[in-house]
């Protein structure tokens, strides 16, 4: 069984439906990658997973269990953490706040310690400028802070969306490393990402999403070298 | 020694004005809403020491309890039945509906408590202080105004910088979609923000009821409009904000009463609210609304 199997999933914001009946399976220890262009619903469907909007039609099943009837703030104890599109840091609070608002369904003091302790190996910056305010650091400081508050939970799965977006290629290539250590390590990953060359570099399987609809789908070595995929996504 | 006295005095009618506008930014933090129902919050926990001390003869610590609790209850209930329904309609139906809560308490009260006056009898028995031989004379109430309202700031601000819920409600007033993704029931955590601006509400009561001993349906109307001109004198949404703007305008009003008209008070508190909101438009400690990058 998927660990995250979405099935005929619709979403609509009012009137308009923004996603059309989309399907795709997670596996335990994948990293999918969902790319598409602009407005074609990756967000949506990362923030419907997680109950920030609601789903209209079709099922979201999380190791078997519902949730798209299961409220937002009850998700994250589950063992799913997202990493939502502009980082959301709480930008008044410190970084070290952030964190520990990160592990805040957590009990054990000990283990959210080794957490933190895990979040600043991957992140050593953050450890530097931990007393800093949140909204002062560097937008990729801030992806960094974003990434760390959601393994801060303990994930069992990760989604991330558009982490590259707004950083210099040497930080998103950064950005991307962390990315494969954390699936390394165990963690399964959904990412959404408009830069789909990365995504496909690091994914194992993708996912093509075009208005809402989900038009291909493979191994990411294959797409990678399809042609369609190739003039429309990878600009060759 | 006059400016002392107008002083002091200022300070400690500042303070309940700080407690309310503590309430008013709290929930405008959290729920981005105005509660403009909050000041007859005040009237209603007045009313209640009223019955349990005055008309019942209890003790008046047990009316303060009571009315801190009954208060609790019904900012909650408030929140629930009146706002939490239109928590995705505009903010103008949520102003009105709060402008329509505020006449619904009111006029609860003119039904049940009938419009005359009550003498309300102090809650406080500190002695009066007496400094420079009688120069400076400093009531009980002021006294324990300004006691009871440093220490309950201080436990507030250590509160919501300290604890985990307190966190919750910092990280739900900047962000509730990311803060659901902690994990942080943001329902729950406005529930919390009602209850706690309610509890400061029914303490404000008390203590501006036993320094000004006159009560009726419409007592908490004035000191809720100048705490809420406190709040957005200090910048509404900031904590330290509104104990700031609270105090200031308090010993503006006490010192404009003391040195230029009694009558005028008023206007002179509202005029410097205008120009403070033409040079700073957010408040003194107001933040900027950031752009989203």
């Amino acid at each position: 069984m998927a660990m995250l199997e979405i099935k005929d999933l619709e979403v609509c914001y009012g009137v308009i439906r923004a996603i059309k009946g989309v399907s795709f399976e997670v596996n335990q220890g994948e990293v999918i990658a969902l790319i598409g262009a602009n407005g074609a619903g990756k967000t949506t469907i990362l923030h419907t997973i997680t109950g920030l909007i609601p789903a209209e039609k079709g099922s979201i099943l999380f190791d078997g269990k519902e949730l798209t009837k299961t409220p937002a703030h009850k998700i994250v104890s589950m063992g799913m953490a997202h990493v939502p599109e502009g980082r959301r840091v709480f930008a008044q609070l410190s970084v070290l706040e952030n964190l520990k608002l990160g592990a805040y369904t957590r009990k054990n003091k000990v283990e959210i310690e080794e957490s933190l302790q895990m979040v600043y190996d991957h992140f050593p910056r953050l450890e530097e400028r931990k007393n800093q305010v949140a909204g002062t650091l560097s937008g990729g400081e801030q992806q960094m802070l974003a990434m760390g508050r959601a393994l801060m939970s303990k994930p069992r799965i990760i989604l991330m969306d558009e982490p590259s977006m707004g950083l210099s290629p040497l930080l998103v290539s950064e950005i991307f490393d962390i990315i494969k250590v954390i699936s390394e390590g165990g963690t399964t990953v959904l990412l959404v990402e408009q830069n789909a060359k990365k995504a496909l570099s690091i994914a194992d399987r993708a996912y093509v999403l075009e208005t809402g609809n989900i038009t291909l789908s493979g191994k990411a070595s294959d797409l990678m070298n399809d042609d369609s995929v190739k003039k429309a996504y990878l600009g060759e | 020694m006059d400016f002392l006295s107008y002083l002091v005095s200022g300070i400690s009618l500042g303070s309940v004005y700080a407690l309310i506008a503590l309430g008013y930014t709290m929930v405008y933090g959290i729920a981005k809403m105005l509660n403009f129902a909050h000041g007859d919050v005040i009237m209603l926990g007045a009313f209640v020491i009223y019955t349990i001390s005055t008309t019942l003869g209890l003790p008046a610590i047990v009316g303060v309890l009571a009315s801190i609790v009954i208060c609790t209850i019904f900012g909650i209930v408030i929140e629930k039945v009146a706002y939490k329904p239109l928590r995705k309609a505009s903010s103008l139906a949520v102003l009105i509906t709060a402008i329509g809560v505020s006449y619904l308490l009111q006029n609860a009260a003119l039904l049940i408590f009938g419009s005359d006056t009550k003498s309300f009898t102090s809650v406080v028995t500190l002695p009066t202080l007496k400094l420079f031989d009688g120069q400076l004379i400093i009531s009980g109430e002021t006294i324990a105004t300004i006691l009871v309202s440093v220490v309950i700031m201080v436990a507030l601000t250590l509160f919501i910088n300290k604890t985990k819920p307190g966190k919750a409600m910092l990280a739900v007033s900047e962000d509730k979609g990311a803060a659901q993704l902690m994990g942080i029931n943001v329902n729950r955590t406005i529930s919390l923000t009602f209850a706690i601006g309610s509890a400061l509400a029914a303490v404000a009561g008390a203590l501006l009821c036993s320094a000004y001993p006159a009560l009726s349906p419409t007592t908490g109307a004035m000191p809720g409009i100048k705490a809420f001109t406190a709040a957005v004198f200090g910048g509404i949404g900031s904590i330290p904000g509104a104990m700031i703007g609270g105090i200031l305008l308090g010993v503006i009003e006490n010192l404009s009463k003391g040195y230029i008209s009694s009558q005028l008070s008023d206007a002179i508190v509202f005029v410097v609210l205008i120009i403070v909101l033409l040079v700073k438009p957010t408040g003194i400690l107001g933040k900027k609304i950031r752009e989203k990058v």
